[in-house]
């Protein structure tokens, strides 16, 4: 709404206190904040989302509708003309049976490692929780994996499990589990790469789970879980009672997050096996990666990587129908 | 039904003294209220005897028997909390129900014991809803009945009514005192609201920095305070204490008079009131003003019903009487408690 060109700003601006013939050489801001056009809700909002809308859009959609193009294209690196050859590709994809592999992989390595980390990470938040000397320590150690990049820890896990020089080797042979000149080489076969993938992956994603935990812990009243103990409770029963399912939709959360970036992870596979050996830890989006970047099959590459695309949009959905629940609780 | 007692109890929170050394005793179904400003240790001391906190150094004993080391839940103790602390993701049944399942009532008498608690507080309406569907009278009601559904020896009540709009917070009081009547239970009730504790105490321990400043009735508390912190904690405004001779000498508001609307009784002492302010309140008029000829650096409150013609102009000195038998005299410096000296004090 314009007041008329004298009407001075809100903040006591100079701007546009000017008379009206001076008011032709104004800047564009003057002339906007006269007209109280920042103040109106549906301006301001739509201004202040715009760089997140065009991020978004950048890297994420048109990606995305790169992607979808692809796969029902058969472009390669060799030759970017566009065939739409309809469902052709896809059809390669699933033909291929690494692709199977790769898709049952990738469930396997999302649900152990989740199942893990939520039980883990519930546990560590009642830990964290409590009072206890040298607790910054603790915490900061904890959290520590998500801190640390991922190229970095992947490298340091590369050495843990190293065929040769694995400590864990070298533990197993004092304590007698192993004999002298014996390696577990943990990389090299199928059973025991799966297990250390899915247990880097429980290892990063562990942190970030407990502090969501730990916030969700902390958020639930002291006097409900001490009402709990005047009324008769004990520890397991005030904890499956009680807090449990007050803590039901925070876990929630969490496990939804670690499934989203363990479903769509690709780096753990991708540093410490690299999808070997053979592919017994070849993943969704390790696999689309190797056939599309590496080699070169754009087409296919993208369609292996549209697989996931399904069961993220539902894990979304899932997503945000907690996250509105949450506002309104 | 069981006594309440504690031995020696004091309660350290890092450097600070929370509960210094109380010795305290209840009757058998009495209703015992500790009173006190915020942070005198009086919840701490409830928490204590629940079980909630352990005490640095003391006992407490629950019928006889010493439950210092015991946890909450084997003490036969229920506790309304101030938030009432109802469980939100169960039903009011459910919530009334949760003491009965931890103390491994068998399920088929659930039912008659739920219903039994919830018509004692009327509340079987609301036995299908959440916690969050209840307006704040109604959650107070179903935290009591699931305090009182396993028929325990003693409650312990912390600050029930704080979270009640005023208006609800007569009627309550009046509901639980009716209630404690009937069920007779020893209860243990917290409280920084001296009408609450004047109305529902059958004893008030007065509390402040972790120690008990008076134990007693409400008559007793009010008429005859042990010390100079309870005779102006309790009453509203508080008794004024005027200095005299290294003494203080305390008058209730409502026993400073207009000499003239004492009708020249016997036993009154005379002093010119200095009248400052005169508040009107309907049922009463509050006159601010000074006494120089005793204190005049102390501030004077008299409380003049409506019945009391107005006679009271600011700005102007009013002779004033208080009966002789109304003053009280504490030591200047401790504020306990001394007998009248001889002579008048004007």
């Amino acid at each position: 709404m314009r007041l008329g060109s004298g009407g001075r700003r809100p903040d006591g601006g100079s701007a546009v206190a000017e008379s009206p013939v001076a008011a032709g050489g104004r800047g564009l801001w003057a002339r906007l904040s006269g007209s109280y056009l920042m103040e109106r809700e549906g301006v301001l909002g739509g201004a202040l989302l715009l760089p997140a809308v065009l991020y978004l859009v950048a890297v994420v959609g048109y990606p995305l509708v790169l992607s979808f193009l692809y796969a029902f294209s058969d472009v390669t690196t060799g030759s970017q003309a566009l065939h739409l050859v309809g469902l052709q590709t896809f059809e390669r994809a699933i033909r291929d049976p690494v692709f199977l592999q790769a898709l049952r992989n990738t469930f396997v390595f999302t649900a152990v490692s989740q199942a893990l980390v939520i039980v883990l990470s519930t546990a560590l938040a009642f830990v964290l929780n409590a009072d206890f000397r040298g607790k910054w320590f603790v915490r900061m150690i904890v959290l520590m994996p998500w801190a640390t990049p991922v190229a970095i820890s992947s490298v340091v896990w590369l050495w843990m499990l190293d065929s040769i020089f694995s400590p864990f080797d070298w533990f197993a042979r004092v304590f007698g589990l192993l004999g002298p000149g014996d390696h577990i080489v943990f990389l090299g076969r199928s059973g025991l790469a799966m297990a250390s993938v899915i247990g880097l992956q429980t290892w990063r994603v562990l942190p970030l789970a407990t502090v969501i935990l730990m916030a969700g812990l902390s958020a639930i009243p002291r006097d409900l879980t001490e009402a709990a103990e005047v009324d008769g409770a004990g520890f397991w029963r005030r904890l499956f009672e009680i807090t449990a399912p007050l803590l039901a939709p925070v876990m929630m959360v969490a496990l939804l997050f670690g499934i989203v970036f363990t479903f769509t992870d690709m780096a753990v596979v991708f540093v410490l096996t690299g999808g070997g050996p053979g592919n017994a830890t070849q993943v969704l989006a390790s696999w689309a990666f190797y056939k599309g970047i590496n080699g070169g099959n754009l087409s296919v590459g993208a369609a292996d990587a549209l697989f996931m695309f399904p069961v993220l949009l539902g894990l979304a959905a899932i997503m945000l129908r907690f996250a509105s629940r949450a506002e309104v609780g | 039904m069981a006594v309440v007692e504690t031995r020696g109890l004091r309660k350290r929170f890092g450097d600070t003294v929370a509960v210094d050394g109380i010795d305290l005793l209840t009757g058998e179904g009495e209703y015992l209220v500790l009173l006190g400003p915020s942070g005198c240790g009086k919840t701490t001391l409830l928490r204590l005897i629940a079980g909630l906190e352990s005490p640095s150094e003391g006992d407490v004993l629950i019928g006889g028997r010493a439950v210092t080391s015991l946890p909450p839940r084997a003490r036969r103790i229920a506790m309304v909390f101030q938030s009432y602390a109802l469980y939100p993701h169960k039903s009011v049944s459910r919530n009334i129900a949760f003491p009965l399942a931890a103390a491994g009532v068998p399920k088929d008498e659930w039912r008659q014991r739920i219903h039994w608690a919830a018509s004692l507080l009327g509340i079987e309406h609301l036995l299908d809803r959440k916690p969050r569907e209840l307006s704040g009278g109604e959650r107070q009601r179903v935290a009591l009945a699931r305090a009182m559904v396993r028929e325990p020896e003693v409650f312990l009540l912390d600050e029930p009514l704080s979270n009640l709009d005023a208006k609800l917070r007569a009627t309550a009081r009046d509901e639980l005192k009716q209630f404690q009547q009937r069920i007779g239970t020893t209860t243990v009730y917290v409280t920084h609201d001296q009408t609450e504790a004047m109305g529902l105490g059958e004893r008030i321990a007065v509390l402040e920095h972790g120690r008990i400043q008076q134990i007693g009735s409400p008559r007793e508390i009010y008429e005859d305070p042990a010390n100079a912190f309870v005779a102006t904690f309790v009453g509203a405004p508080p008794m004024n204490l005027l200095q005299r001779n290294g003494m203080l000498v305390g008058f209730r508001p409502e026993h400073f008079l207009p000499e003239s609307a004492a009708g020249g009784r016997a036993g009154l002492q005379r002093l010119s009131f200095k009248v400052g302010r005169v508040e009107y309140l309907g049922s009463d008029r509050y006159v601010y003003g000074r006494v120089p000829e005793v204190d005049p650096e102390a501030k004077v409150v008299a409380k003049l019903p409506s019945t009391v013609p107005d006679v009271v102009p600011s700005g102007e000195t009013v002779p004033f009487v208080v009966p002789l038998d109304a003053l009280r005299f504490f030591d200047r410096d401790t504020g306990v408690r001394k007998p009248p000296p001889p002579g008048p004090i004007a």
